[in-house]
């Protein structure tokens, strides 16, 4: 396949999905061809790594590109949403045989989720700045009705928080692109090619340093807020706590990340053009700030959705941490737990899904004696807690341990003393809330607990890739130096 | 056009824009307010047309009207189609901040734009690059607007003034972004303002009034 098409697979084969979610009767149809699209998305991500993992970038004509970090991306787009979407066909059917969601809703459903990945897709491969807002900001206008999907009280006031905040924040992204364009048209870019990623960078000693330092801390903020980053925080818990599980998946493994990812964008031009100073200052003070925030909630938390949505702001935290670092060490670790945790989350967040589905609650206190209930949930969320918490086998360790040598290098060894304090502090949090849920006594009246096919085959998939992952780990690691290289690693 | 006629009228709709996001804090009433927001929009699709006539670029005259269509025509009829048959009370904007105190906060807020726009317009000194501090001070009195507002239409409002103030820099600064980014920055927000559209919809069915104070639930 030509270069140009394959970078345009990530975001044409989802909203082809979700034209055939649109126009077909038949759920089964489109329920396989969202998960088939979720599959092209990852295969896409496979082929464009192997033509880009030697430090190439690759682009169409004019509107996509992928280098190493994007490859890396679409991977972890792909493989979620794969186990998203799989588990999305349960969700709705469980849906539709209680009552809960009518055929039209779960029509609407199916074609946001695709609509939903495709604009993630274009988050990362677009080659224009402003493209990848527009993008991230369609990743909100999708998702804001799958947040209020259920339609229920407190769904609503979470969709109402996130988009309100979201928008804000983005907004002020979006403003900061604009005074971007204006500098780099001023440092002698053409208008059509101006915001260009690859034009920026090369433009980036000749940008004017007073209006580009606006322009950055402006995008600093904005597309921080999308990845859950202090000040504009609050949204995140509300609405990955309401959302579907499946679409709690992908906004917790994935959304973030990829906003995260447009954040490590801003952060290598900022490097350049501003020196090294200030995108560090930021993110050292907000990954920190973000990591104390979500360790205090996580202490005493009794809901399993909010536990899983703090502890992936907890690991927002802990990336922008990395990211403050910068050098190669911390930017591959910095990836390595993007994966990794995107694929936990899945893990976690459709596990989750199935006992709130069989309880009628997500709170802590009612879900009891889980492993001695349904010993596949119980070892698949002991295990993804484990991982989470960043114990080996599993994948999270090798990025965290990778993170902590790299900040080390960095000479930013007390900041890294406060995080992992911190770390420790939310990680005792999360096991001892799982160690309630799953080790003891079953209260007298639980439901039985029956899984599903379209909840066990990606539960145990997903445990079985980040065993891989962290042990095996193949040509990854490798690919993802070269995107820290990328991305502008020291 | 001669260039002072262009600087003129540039000026004219710059002025035009500040003003109407003053009486949107100055007055209460969601139906003014959404007069006022077209006033905004049309004064700020004038910019680029005023700049495509001078320049003979007819790609930026088409941007104009379709700024002005969007802006000035679909986002006020939005909100006046909400408002429609609500009740005296709800149509109020309902502000945590007292008038004169939201205007004594509105003029320190234009003071602390000029300052921010310093290097933009040392920068570039044309005679509509000089005029962008007036985007920057509807950045901000957006904002100010969109937390001192407690009635879900009255912060759809601040979000549209934020915007239009984004939108004035990249017109007045650089005669706009490329015409793709224009495109779909627009499309989002109009996705956006009839998202929150149809939730200010259901928030009137579940909780019998737009009320964001309502909003209490979720929290630690």
């Amino acid at each position: 396949m030509s270069i140009s098409g394959l970078i345009a697979v990530p975001v044409g084969a989802p909203l082809v999905a979700a034209a055939v979610a649109l126009v077909s009767r038949r759920r089964s149809l489109s329920g396989w061809s969202g998960i088939a699209a979720s599959l092209a998305v990852l295969a896409a991500g496979i082929a464009i790594a192997a033509r880009v993992g030697s430090g190439h970038v690759v682009a169409d004509a004019h509107l996509l590109r992928a280098d190493a970090a994007a490859a890396v991306m679409v991977i972890v787009i792909g493989a979620v949403g794969a186990l998203a979407t799989f588990a999305g066909v349960g969700y709705l059917d469980a849906e539709l045989a209680d009552g809960a969601t009518t055929p039209a809703a779960a029509r609407q459903y199916e074609v946001l989720v695709q609509v939903f990945l495709a604009a993630m897709s274009l988050a990362v491969l677009a080659d224009n700045l402003g493209v990848v807002w527009v993008a991230v900001e369609a990743t909100t206008i999708a998702t804001a009705f799958l947040v209020g999907h259920r339609r229920t009280r407190q769904s609503l006031e979470a969709t109402w928080k996130y988009v309100v905040i979201c928008s804000l924040g983005i907004t002020l992204a979006f403003f900061g692109v604009v005074i971007l364009y204006f500098a780099s048209i001023h440092a002698g870019a053409s208008p059509t090619s101006a915001l260009d990623l690859d034009v920026l960078a090369s433009r980036a000693s000749h940008l004017d340093p007073a209006v580009t330092r606006l322009a950055v801390g402006l995008m600093l903020v904005g597309f921080g807020t999308k990845a859950g980053l202090v000040p504009f925080h609050t949204w995140l818990a509300d609405a990955h706590s309401q959302a579907p599980a499946p679409v709690s998946a992908l906004m917790s493994g994935v959304l973030l990340s990829v906003a995260f990812s447009v954040v490590l964008r801003v952060r290598a031009l900022a490097d350049s053009a501003l020196g090294p100073g200030f995108a560090r200052d930021w993110l050292l003070v907000t990954g920190l700030a973000t990591l104390l925030v979500a360790v205090s909630l996580l202490v005493a938390q009794r809901d399993l959705k909010r536990l899983l949505a703090y502890s992936s702001l907890e690991q927002m935290g802990l990336i922008a941490v990395a990211a403050a670092a910068g050098t190669r060490l911390a930017i591959a670790g910095l990836l390595l737990v993007v994966t990794a945790h995107g694929v936990v989350k899945a893990v976690l967040f459709i596990s989750a899904g199935e006992l709130q589905h069989v309880h009628g609650s997500s709170s802590i206190a009612d879900l009891t004696g889980i492993a001695a209930r349904s010993p596949l949930l119980g070892a698949a969320i002991g295990a993804g807690l484990l991982g989470l918490v960043g114990l080996p086998p599993f994948a999270l360790f090798g990025g965290e341990l990778a993170i902590a040598r790299g900040m080390a290098d960095a000479h930013l060894a007390p900041a890294l003393g406060v995080a992992l304090v911190l770390l420790v502090v939310g990680y005792a949090s999360i096991v001892n809330h799982g160690a309630a849920m799953l080790l003891g006594p079953a209260r007298a009246g639980s439901p039985a607990i029956v899984v599903s096919r379209p909840v066990a085959v990606p539960v145990v998939l997903g445990v079985a890739v980040l065993v891989v992952l962290g042990v095996v780990g193949g040509p990854y690691p490798h690919l993802l130096e070269t995107a820290a290289t990328v991305l502008g690693a020291r | 056009m001669s260039a002072h006629t262009y600087a003129t009228l540039v000026d004219l709709a710059a002025g035009t824009l500040l003003l109407s996001a003053v009486l949107v804090v100055w007055r209460r009433d969601l139906q003014a307010t959404a007069r006022l927001l077209a006033v905004q929009g049309a004064a700020l699709g004038a910019i680029p047309i005023l700049s495509g006539v001078r320049r003979g670029d007819v790609q930026l005259v088409v941007v104009g009207v379709a700024v002005v269509t969007l802006r000035a025509v679909v986002f006020p009829k939005l909100i006046a189609v909400r408002l429609r048959g609500e009740l005296a009370h709800e149509r109020e904007g309902a502000p945590l901040v007292n008038t004169t105190a939201s205007l004594l906060v509105t003029a320190t807020l234009v003071i602390v734009a000029y300052a921010l726009s310093r290097p933009l317009v040392r920068l570039d000194a044309s005679s509509a690059a000089r005029a962008a501090p007036v985007g920057y001070a509807l950045v901000l009195i957006g904002v100010f607007l969109l937390v001192t507002r407690r009635k879900a239409l009255s912060q759809v409002v601040a979000f549209l003034v934020l915007d239009n103030g984004i939108d004035a820099v990249a017109f007045l600064a650089t005669l706009g972004v490329p015409v793709v980014v224009e495109l779909g920055a627009s499309l989002d927000v109009l996705l956006a303002v009839v998202i929150l559209g149809v939730l200010t919809g259901r928030m009137h069915a579940k909780f019998g009034g737009t009320d964001l104070d309502e909003l209490r639930e979720l929290r630690e």
